[in-house]
């Protein structure tokens, strides 16, 4: 069922009319591995964050004429890609297959939490450099740990609870909302590992959960949740939710007239798409997530992006997807060859220039992320982060 | 009764998937695991006359429920067809049909990522309260519900007012008898799927109102369809509609009074004491 398919509409085309065929003929391409979902429930997602990253990635490096190598020469990257139907065991396969059959010089973290981590152990194994963007887990220290070429950037699941805390005590410090929250989540590895985080951290700051429920993951009416939470007349209503959910519960919400001065929903949130479906009553809704929007390389970035994929990225995953790319490039520039034991050294120790500032890994992880963000007039910039610039300050939802 | 009302609502859309499946595999005799496709892309065929058009997406109903039958008349005449000639006797066909429509599914996934592309499809549409009895409720369900009313009447009284669906159901009950009468089954059967398929994009447009949806989503329409033909009794269409709803409404009740995250294991139960109790379905008829 894997397809493999070389990515020709970026790296060929590009490379056949941009180059002196001499040039392109003198030094190999540089063969780049990358594993995803393009079917199955995590297939919307990485056709806005993960796909769409590695075109832009491959047109800009392969747009320059390729990575440059030690010894001046510069290689075009050629990628080899595969579906692993949201299955963390055809992803095993597949990163495996990359490694064995396709000899591919790197391969990119496929997306999503169990997938990244189902591979961890065979990216180890033949030695390749994990930048596993889209892995969100509190195991990081252990995985660390375990795994010496496993890189983390958008963050631990306690942090992300906690964030949300933080600004809703910050509400009702200022006189905002009230005490009582209510919280669904889907019933799979995210939305319980974050349900599970936030219970004891909404607890301990004195908020009372007034209702608190989950669902399974492709339920198809969610009404009965909104209806449920909206009897247990909630200040604030917090869903871990996956893109469908987020969705749905958005519209159900707006149905039911759920009237909360704090909105906060999971993944899917901080898509162009929620915009474009719900135009202005989600002015103030909370969600996972957020950049950036005033740093120019942010800027630049989503200028690149929509120019050449036609669409503009999420305002959460995708531009730290990117710049993982960017520390992958940047990384293999440095070292100048495909050595990938002086990669992945060279990964744990320089700083690198992103599209989200400057990034170090400490202990093989960012730990400056973005965590909530909030829609404000039509953007999605971040709220609050551990420790990054340019947070923007919260505004109160008021009505649909 | 908000309960009850929007169980009703739920089950309804329920009997909107399952319909298009009860009349593949009733009277075709084709376990139609490619059904889910069909509403994938309906609802795509729906968002992309909203959001490319800025038109009703229920326009999109006048070109894909013709586009449907037709495309399902020819798949069953030259996929399934040879298939049917094939088979021995009912056991066989089920066997192979399986198998040639759950590749089939896999082509149409396939087909759909390359046409649709990978993203989630969504878009508002209708999604206004609708006061019944007072509470609130989506319109763009109300108005699938209707659909579904609508349908269903219509299949109902196709099947048991007019000739052609005497001819149908005769064919569901017997179709080596129903040759002795000088129906054409091949045809009946070909009629029948390309309807099945035609009823099944339709519910795709107007599930697409209230679902998010992506290009490979359309298993989770083939369960729940399998399920409720399954328990609604093989090749009947009340029986179908009384199984959505009851399906609906459990639903609907265990996530309000219990615990929302026991719905499909509620869903899951009636299933198996169906089968335990009734292995022949709530309408079905007992086989020799």
């Amino acid at each position: 069922m894997n397809r493999r398919t070389a990515l020709k509409t970026a790296g060929a085309a590009v490379l056949a009319s941009a180059l002196p065929m001499r040039a392109a003929m003198a030094a190999e391409p540089i063969k780049i591995g990358t594993v995803a979902a393009k079917t199955g429930p995590l297939a919307g997602a990485t056709a806005i964050t993960h796909w769409p990253n590695i075109q832009l990635w491959v047109a800009e490096v392969n747009g320059r004429g390729g990575l440059k190598m030690k010894d001046g020469s510069r290689r075009v990257i050629q990628i080899i890609e595969y579906d692993d139907r949201t299955n963390p065991a055809e992803t095993i396969k597949a990163v495996e297959r990359l490694a064995t059959q396709d000899k591919a010089d790197f391969i990119i973290a496929a997306f999503g939490t169990a997938q990244s981590l189902a591979a961890a152990p065979v990216f180890a194994k033949h030695g390749y450099p994990q930048i596993a963007v889209s892995s969100i887990t509190d195991k990081i220290p252990e995985l660390t740990q375990r795994y010496p070429g496993i890189f983390f950037t958008l963050g631990a699941t306690s942090a992300l609870a906690g964030s949300v805390a933080e600004i809703l005590s910050k509400m009702r410090a200022e006189g905002k909302i009230g005490n009582r929250i209510a919280m669904v989540n889907v019933a799979d590895a995210f939305g319980i590992e974050l349900a599970e985080a936030a219970r004891p951290v909404f607890k301990k700051d004195g908020f009372e959960i007034v209702y608190d429920k989950s669902y399974p993951l492709g339920t198809q009416d969610l009404s009965p949740i909104v209806k449920g939470a909206k009897a247990s007349n909630p200040d604030a209503f917090v869903a871990w939710s996956y893109p469908p959910d987020t969705m749905a519960l958005t519209e159900l919400a707006k149905i039911e007239n759920l009237n909360v001065r704090a909105f906060y929903t999971g993944p899917g949130t901080a898509y162009p798409l929620y915009a474009q479906k719900f135009g202005r009553s989600i002015e103030g809704h909370l969600g996972s997530g957020g950049v950036n929007l005033d740093a120019p390389e942010m800027k630049a970035y989503r200028a690149a992006h929509q120019r050449v994929t036609g669409k503009a990225p999420d305002y959460w995953a995708s531009a730290p997807t990117y710049a993982s790319l960017q520390v992958l490039e940047q990384a293999i520039e440095a070292v100048g060859s495909t050595d990938r034991k002086a990669v992945i050294d060279h990964i744990k120790t320089a700083t690198f220039s992103t599209v989200m500032g400057p990034w170090k890994f400490k202990n093989q992880a960012i730990d400056h992320y973005w965590t909530v963000g909030q829609w404000q007039s039509g953007e999605f910039p971040g709220v609050s982060s551990t420790g990054l610039p340019g947070a923007r300050p919260t505004i109160v939802k008021s009505g649909w | 009764m908000e309960i009850v009302i929007t169980g009703a609502l739920l089950g309804a859309t329920y009997s909107l998937i399952a319909m298009g499946l009860t009349l593949q595999y009733g009277v075709a005799r084709i376990m139609n695991l490619a059904n889910g496709e069909m509403v994938v892309a309906g609802a795509f065929a729906a968002f992309w006359v909203f959001s490319a058009r800025q038109l009703s997406p229920f326009l999109a109903a006048a070109v894909v429920v013709p586009a449907a039958f037709a495309l399902n008349w020819l798949v069953y005449r030259y996929v399934l067809r040879p298939l049917v000639r094939r088979a021995r006797n009912r056991g066989m066909l089920e066997v192979d049909s399986i198998l040639a429509t759950f590749g089939m599914s896999f082509t149409l996934v396939g087909l759909m990522l390359l046409t649709f592309g990978g993203g989630y499809f969504t878009y508002s549409y209708l999604a206004e309260p609708f006061p019944i009895f007072g509470s609130p409720f989506g319109l763009n369900r109300v108005v699938a519900c209707l659909v579904s009313v609508a349908v269903c009447g219509l299949l109902y009284w196709g099947l048991n007012g007019t000739r052609a669906g005497m001819a149908i159901r005769a064919v569901a009950v017997d179709p080596a008898a129903a040759e002795l009468v000088a129906i054409d089954v091949s045809r009946v059967c070909a009629f029948a799927f390309a309807l099945g398929g035609a009823v099944t994009a339709a519910a795709g447009i107007f599930l697409s109102t209230f679902l998010t949806m992506d290009a490979s989503v359309g298993v989770v329409f083939t369960l729940k369809a399998l399920i409720i033909v399954i328990m609604g009794g093989v090749g009947d269409v009340r029986g179908a509609i009384i199984a959505a709803l009851i399906l609906g409404l459990a639903e609907t009740v265990v996530a309000s009074l219990i615990d929302p995250g026991l719905t499909l294991a509620a869903a899951y139960l009636l299933f198996v004491l169906v089968l335990l109790f009734r292995p022949q379905g709530l309408f079905g008829t007992r086989q020799s």
